[in-house]
């Protein structure tokens, strides 16, 4: 099948002056669990009992250039939804700054950061609880237009209709509501919803993975026929290799909270540097894969809330060393666009 | 290009017209299931009614004390009276016919327990809603003033509200005003905590939808279900709170008696046998609240997903 190369349109050379669409750096965002007034008795009698904290993201840096699609790839828990969510605008990091076109978006008068906001949309995973189950679907799509002006309310039908129609459903079932759709019906709404305000850019947190194979494989045509028409740029998180793989221009793996890797799609299929990106890929069932060996990540995941030091994957890289467990690997660029967080690196350049 | 056309229009259904189901319809669909709870509202119904239009439908107006007569005093059921008319209930010491009283009295029970429960209902809703949403110091102020409100015996609260404010409609509205509002608050804020973390409060954030605006057209009619099961409950609580305040003597004055002053000024001649003049208000105040009760089981069974079969 050629359609997958045919989707996927190369992103068109921004000149380097531009700022990026959107970017991070060093973003965090620690949830803290307090502790109630029994837990705190406890501390002061003595049980060892603490405030939790999770750094569910630490320190990301990141760039995502006007008319990219950036995969951003992880295990379960290791914070690629609460980094959507930030890069959304509804979610304010604990530390770090996120700049939209080159400008804080923290520090923006109200007006124009709501402006920014919309033109950041999100398409959720479950397409269940992403619809406010008690509105009808015209409604869905086009209340936010109409509270912000986009949209005349003498023009309103013709433009859910539109919006609709773009998603591919027919808009003669704008007057139900959601129970009545199917999967992937819903997640076409949530898209039409979220298209309506007019975005520039879609953060995709698991937008298929509540679906069927071949349902999947008609909303990722359908992002892709939008990104072409609206000229979107899209942030597409899955913990799916082969999902990203198809869509991607670039891609970043997370794990617990940071950054590991992060290269052009075809870089980190072909040439993945990281050792924790190299099991993971080991671990996708893909047509050549299948002759290698089916290693899987071995051992647990570590859990939030106690990190291991260093490089979070020491207690699983087959590689570790003694520094691994003391020092931080810095994501260092290995080759032009290539970043990787591994100590393996220096040792390769120093022998070198 | 031509297979995205393709795949686009493959997801539009085929059928377009057939009866849209709405949630309404199918609450109904459900609710009307029980025989027990469609003969609790249509007994409600009934009730309703005969209150509201009980000037046109009483053959005495209890208030109106022109139309009284003491020589009808303590008449038993079936009497006919001097003005020409069967007392079907009997009458009470003043010749007041007790069916005219009792419904008239409905009047001013129902009034009293809706209007306070309703406005109960909108002002322990907004703060439960406020405070699940706010959170923080926010949410600890209103759920301790909760926690306060219930650790209290409703009628001891009211008892003292209205033995500060003085006797009267109105503040016998005031004080289970502010004995109620406490049990829809802690409702409210309990769905609600579970609502704002589903993807379409988050989804409303994103598309910079105004905070007034999410908290009352997206958050609240989610937590709706819970909301009027316990409204109905609380309807029926009030009514029964009134009837004991004015029973005690502290609610409803003399002249526009309720159910429970109707109930409290036969009391005493219930042991020289004239037992109708408390009975009946008292078999009025008890289907009254049965058969706002069964409604309200039915309610609690139909829109409480986690009982669903
Ligand atoms: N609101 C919250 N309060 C407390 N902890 C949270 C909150 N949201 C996320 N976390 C924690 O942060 C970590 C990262 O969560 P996140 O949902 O971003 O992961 P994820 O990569 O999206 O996982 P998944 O693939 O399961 O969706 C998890 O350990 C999670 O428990
Ligand atoms: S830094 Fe060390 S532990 Fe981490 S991935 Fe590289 S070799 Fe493995
Ligand atoms: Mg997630």
């Amino acid at each position: 099948m050629s359609s997958a190369t045919l989707d996927r349109p190369q992103p068109q050379a921004a000149p380097d002056a531009a700022p990026p669409m959107v970017e991070l750096r060093g973003v965090s965002r620690r949830f803290e669990k307090k502790l109630d007034f029994a837990g705190k008795l406890a501390r002061r009698l003595g049980a060892p009992v603490r405030e939790e904290v999770v750094h569910a993201v630490d320190g990301v840096d990141l760039a995502i250039r006007r008319g990219e699609v950036v995969g951003l790839v992880g295990e379960s828990g290791c914070g690629k939804s609460t980094l959507g969510r930030m890069v959304a605008g509804i979610l304010p990091p604990t530390a770090g700054t996120i700049l939209r076109d080159g400008r804080d978006v923290a520090t923006l008068p109200p007006a124009e950061a709501r402006e920014i906001k919309l033109r950041t949309q999100m398409i959720f995973q479950d397409p269940y609880a992403s619809l406010n189950p008690r509105m009808r679907v015209a409604d869905i799509v086009g209340e936010a237009p109409l509270v912000h002006g986009i949209v005349a309310r003498s023009e309103f039908d013709a433009y859910v209709d539109e919006q609709l129609r773009r998603a591919g459903l027919d808009p003669a079932f704008k007057r139900r509501y959601p129970h009545q759709f199917s999967g992937g019906q819903r997640q076409r709404i949530g898209i039409a919803r979220a298209l309506a305000v007019k975005p520039d850019f879609l953060v995709c947190d698991e937008a298929v993975a509540a679906l069927d194979v071949s349902i999947q494989a008609q909303i990722l045509n359908l992002f892709m026929a939008l990104r072409r028409e609206l000229d979107l740029t899209y942030l597409f998180i899955s913990h799916d290799l082969g999902v990203v793989e198809h869509l991607s221009d670039r891609v970043v793996i997370m794990y617990l909270g940071r950054v590991l890797e992060e290269a052009p799609a075809e870089e980190v299929f072909r040439r993945p540097n990281h050792p924790y990106t190299q099991s993971l890929l080991a671990s996708v069932p893909r047509i050549e894969a299948r002759k290698r060996a089916f290693s899987v990540v071995q051992g647990e995941i570590p859990s939030p809330l106690n990190p291991p030091s260093g490089c979070h994957f020491h207690p699983r890289c087959p590689h570790a060393m003694e520094r691994c467990k003391a020092e931080r690997p810095r994501l260092r660029e290995i080759a032009p666009g290539h970043r990787s967080a591994c100590h393996l690196n220096d040792a390769a350049a120093g022998t070198a | 290009m031509s297979d995205l056309a393709l795949d686009r229009a493959a997801a539009v259904p085929s059928v377009a017209q057939e009866r849209v189901e709405t949630p309404f319809r199918r609450f109904v669909a459900e609710f009307a299931e029980s025989k027990l709870a469609l003969l609790g509202l249509g007994v409600f119904v009934v009730i309703a009614l005969t209150a509201i239009f009980a000037p046109w439908l009483a053959p005495q107006n209890p208030y109106d004390l022109g139309q009284l007569d003491i020589m009808d005093g303590r008449m038993e059921p079936g009497t006919v009276g001097g003005a020409g008319f069967t007392f079907w209930l009997g009458t009470d010491d003043q010749g007041r016919d007790m069916l005219s009283g009792i419904m008239y009295g409905l009047r001013i029970s129902l009034s009293v327990g809706a209007g306070s429960a309703l406005i109960a209902c909108f002002i322990g809703a907004s703060l439960g809603l406020l405070a699940a949403y706010a959170g923080g110091r926010t949410d600890s102020l209103i759920m301790r003033l909760v926690d306060l409100q219930l650790s209290f015996p409703a009628i001891l609260a009211a008892l003292m509200i209205l033995a500060f404010l003085g006797k009267g409609i109105l503040n016998v509205v005031i004080a289970l005003v502010l004995v109620e509002w406490a049990y829809y608050a802690r409702t409210v804020r309990g769905t609600a905590l579970v609502e704002r973390r589903r993807e379409y409060i988050e989804a409303a954030h994103c598309l910079a939808l105004p905070t007034r605006r999410i908290l009352f057209r997206h958050l609240l009619p989610n937590c709706m279900p819970p909301l009027i099961v316990v409204a109905t409950m609380q309807v029926a609580r009030a009514i029964a709170l009134e009837a004991t305040l004015s029973f005690l003597g502290l609610g409803v004055p003399i002249t526009e008696p309720s159910l429970g002053l109707l109930i409290a000024n036969g009391y005493e001649y219930m042991l020289s046998g004239k037992y109708w003049i408390s009975f009946y208000p008292g078999i009025a105040l008890l289907i009254t609240i049965v058969s706002i009760n069964l409604v309200g089981d039915q309610l609690r069974d139909v829109l409480n997903p986690r009982l669903r079969k």
